[in-house]
């Protein structure tokens, strides 16, 4: 049962445009050390794959920095390993591509040369962590066509489409957009996708020649000649479909049950950075915080989530607060509900609020 | 195609380290946890690597598999190169017989195979259990602008403690007339630091030499530099000013963690210029829980804090549960300390348990460390006394 991963990491930037400016959606930082695309891209190493496939489309220079040659998750391989597969431009093409399935044309070359029988597709925009052979496993038993995973919950801010199923787990029904399902459970599609890789390869040069261009119209267009089923998955999932779930899903990483799930049971993989070890100053104080590798914590910090090489001054205080990469509170800032990007300096006595429900933002490298 | 190299390392990481006790039961002395993230070895491999030196020869013999699996090919350390790179050199069986590593000088002779096929101007000798940052390429270009035959780091001791060093008596110009091992009236306090280089040539011909004289103990410091010496070869001091510790005691290594300790500390980890690498754990940012409190310390990834943990050093994964205190202690991966126990003046080893309620050492003037070895369990209510030694696998060596 040998699989193949493809990981769409600039799907959804525009539900971030903040955090995507300079960055893809794969490239976004999360919880003190990783970027959002550690999830997925561990996931599959801790299903076995070996051999992924990274779509880009904009913005991926952050990217490339990150995954390098994929050495850290262990895919710097002779055989597979990580491949950057950026877009392609031909005469015929004219564009970048704009959905899912144009992307997908881009790469058939690459999934006609591979050899894996599966295909698992993912993008970026959620945590979790999840054993993908349970998917494959599903789909075969199955016999599917196409396996969607799945989440059921109430989430009237979801930006993603649900579905119907029979009792079977058979696919009825997709549903992109649906205003009047306010507070009712949904089964919310997380844009794993399952197929065998002759399957995909069909579908998009069939697409290509019908001229289709959405990947899940295509799916509503052929549900009852195609075999579609969802996949429930029970994990903890998190999805960042906006700048507040963004904010709480890293603050939920403060509650042991998530942290456990998403890193005891599994190993998550990132690029390493060599920071010296993170030193505590004689007056500092650190309530429920998770506090990465290279910090220098001289004052207070609580209920925040600091990420590699964060330094905080004496008398700076710091609650509810993500503090991304390098970035620096100087002397008795006082700083609460805010995010602040790689890199930005907060000044001495500077008083910067947000709110939970609208954390204050700081772009990248700016001074405040 | 000629393949050479001006310079290659060969590191000495075969030392038992037996006055590290219970801590080297099962691994040898640079495998050793360090400042958290660390192992003692990842300063020697970061000089040579920040030095532009990327052909490193380990030499390991006691409990050398945490070493070697530690080292693996070297790519931490940016050493997984396809001409030079890490390699571990091991003891070898050969036509006439196998044969340990008889000491420092004999464990090089039995690898200058190893060391010939780099053709190498100069061979950098060094040995893995000591902590500090240093160029050794300055020393390569002092060595090539005074045209020594060889050249040994020093470094300015105490008098007092002059004695326990090998002494380099010097000229004017720091050209050395004299070497003395642990001499009893020492002349001078300027001790060798065990690093040397030698022009490759002169290096290969004194140990040919020293190999063949059986009255020899086969060591750099007691045979090779005096019989260079006497023979009238050009040796010369480099002396090095920096931070520097022999960390072959379990008060010396208690000592070099606390180093890395206060607002100026007196060896600073945080340099960017000279990175320290190493194998990074594969964990989470550590979390500090609402009763957590943690002062004056060195934390690092996976640790998880409910207690209090004042002027300590913490290395990956480790558990201090509520109501526990940490004083004063280096804490190394994987320890777990339970509800309401308190360790003090301590050094926990590798997936240590300090059960609930149990007290393991306290604090003393005379400088008393307790240890816990590898593994070890100390159980409910249990007391380690200041000093004593814990060690789960003692009886079994025996």
């Amino acid at each position: 049962m040998s699989a193949l991963g493809i990981i769409f990491s600039n799907i959804h930037d525009d539900n971030v445009p903040e955090l995507t400016a300079k960055r893809t959606m794969g490239s976004i930082p999360f919880g003190g050390r990783y970027r959002l695309i550690d999830f997925p891209l561990s996931s599959m190493v801790n299903s076995q794959i070996s051999k992924v496939g990274v779509i880009t489309k904009n913005n991926y220079q952050s990217l490339m920095d990150h995954v390098g040659s994929g050495k850290d998750w262990d895919l710097a391989r002779k055989n597979g390993g990580l491949i950057l597969l950026p877009p392609f431009f031909s005469k015929e093409s004219g564009s970048l591509y704009q959905t899912r399935l144009e992307a997908l044309k881009g790469i058939v070359g690459f999934l006609s040369h591979s050899y894996e029988e599966y295909v698992v597709l993912t993008d970026c925009d959620c945590v979790y962590a999840m054993d993908y052979n349970k998917v494959i496993s599903y789909h075969a038993e199955n016999d599917a066509d196409v396996t969607m995973v799945y989440r059921s919950a109430v989430d009237n801010a979801s930006k993603n489409a649900y579905i119907v199923t029979d009792e079977t787990g058979r696919i009825t029904e997709i549903v992109a957009e649906d205003k009047a399902s306010a507070n009712k459970e949904r089964n919310y599609v997380v844009n794993v996708f399952v197929m065998k890789r002759t399957f995909l390869i069909n579908l998009i040069t069939d697409a290509i020649s019908h001229g289709h261009h959405h990947f899940l119209q295509v799916m509503t267009d052929s549900m009852r000649s195609l075999r579609l089923f969802g996949y429930k998955f029970d994990g903890y999932i998190a999805t960042m479909d906006s700048m507040l779930t963004y904010y709480n899903s890293n603050m939920q990483l403060l509650d042991e049950k998530v942290r456990n799930e998403l890193f005891t049971e599994n190993a998550v993989y990132t690029k390493v950075r060599d920071s010296a070890p993170t030193k505590y100053g004689n007056a500092a104080v650190v309530e429920n915080s998770l506090i990465a590798d290279g910090c220098v914590i001289e004052g207070e910090v609580r209920n925040s989530i600091l990420f590699r090489g964060v330094k905080v001054g004496r008398g700076a205080v710091i609650s509810n607060a993500i503090l991304m990469q390098d970035t620096q509170v100087l002397e008795n800032a006082t700083v609460n509900c805010i995010i602040a990007d790689k890199n930005v300096l907060i000044r001495e006595k500077s008083v910067l609020s947000g709110s939970k429900e609208h954390p204050f933002y700081l772009a990248k490298n700016s001074r405040a | 195609m000629i393949r050479k190299k001006k310079c290659i390392a060969m590191l000495l990481a075969g030392g038992q380290g037996s006055r590290l006790y219970a801590l080297t039961t099962k691994i040898a002395k640079p495998a050793v946890s360090f400042g958290g993230k660390y192992r003692i070895i990842d300063f020697t491999l970061s000089n040579c690597v920040n030095s532009g030196i990327d052909t490193v020869g380990v030499l390991t013999q006691y409990q050398p598999l945490i070493l070697n699996d530690y080292i693996g090919n070297g790519q931490p350390w940016d050493l997984d190169r396809s001409f030079g790179g890490v390699h571990i050199l091991s003891p070898y069986q050969a036509k006439e017989g196998s044969k340990w590593y008889l000491g420092t000088a004999n464990a090089i002779y039995q690898n200058l195979h190893f060391i010939r096929q780099f053709q190498p101007e100069y061979v950098l000798i060094l040995s893995g259990d000591h902590i500090y940052s240093m160029d050794y390429d300055a020393m390569l270009q002092h060595t090539i602008k005074t045209g020594a035959d060889c050249c040994i780091a020093a470094y300015e001791v105490d008098i007092k403690e002059a004695s326990r060093f090998g002494i380099l008596n010097v000229n004017g110009d720091d050209s050395i007339y004299e070497f003395e091992e642990k001499p009893a009236k020492p002349k001078s306090n300027l001790a060798s630091m065990g690093i040397y280089i030698f022009k490759a040539e002169k290096m290969y011909k004194y140990l040919e030499e020293d190999n063949r004289d059986p009255a020899s103990s086969k060591d750099f410091g007691k045979n090779v530099i005096p019989n260079m010496l006497n023979a009238g070869e050009k040796m010369v001091a480099y002396r090095f000013s920096g931070y520097w510790k022999d960390v072959g005691t379990i008060q010396s290594l208690w000592q070099a963690n606390n180093d890395l300790l206060g607002d100026d500390p007196a060896y600073d980890l945080s340099r960017t210029n000279w990175k320290v690498h190493s194998r990074n754990p594969i964990s989470p940012p550590h979390f500090v829980g609402k009763e957590g409190k943690v002062t004056n310390s060195i934390v690092i990834a996976g640790s998880k804090i409910e207690g209090v943990v004042e002027d300590s050093i913490l290395g990956s994964d480790v558990v201090v549960e509520k109501g526990a205190v940490v004083k004063g202690s280096v804490i190394m991966n994987g320890a777990v300390i339970k509800h309401n126990a308190s360790v003090t003046y301590s050094i926990l080893d590798e997936n240590v348990t300090i059960g609930e309620k149990a007290t393991v050492g306290a604090m003393n003037d005379d400088g008393k460390i307790s240890v816990v070895g590898r593994d070890s369990v100390v159980p409910e209510n249990g007391t380690v006394a200041p000093g004593e030694v814990v060690d789960a696998y003692a009886m079994k060596e025996e």
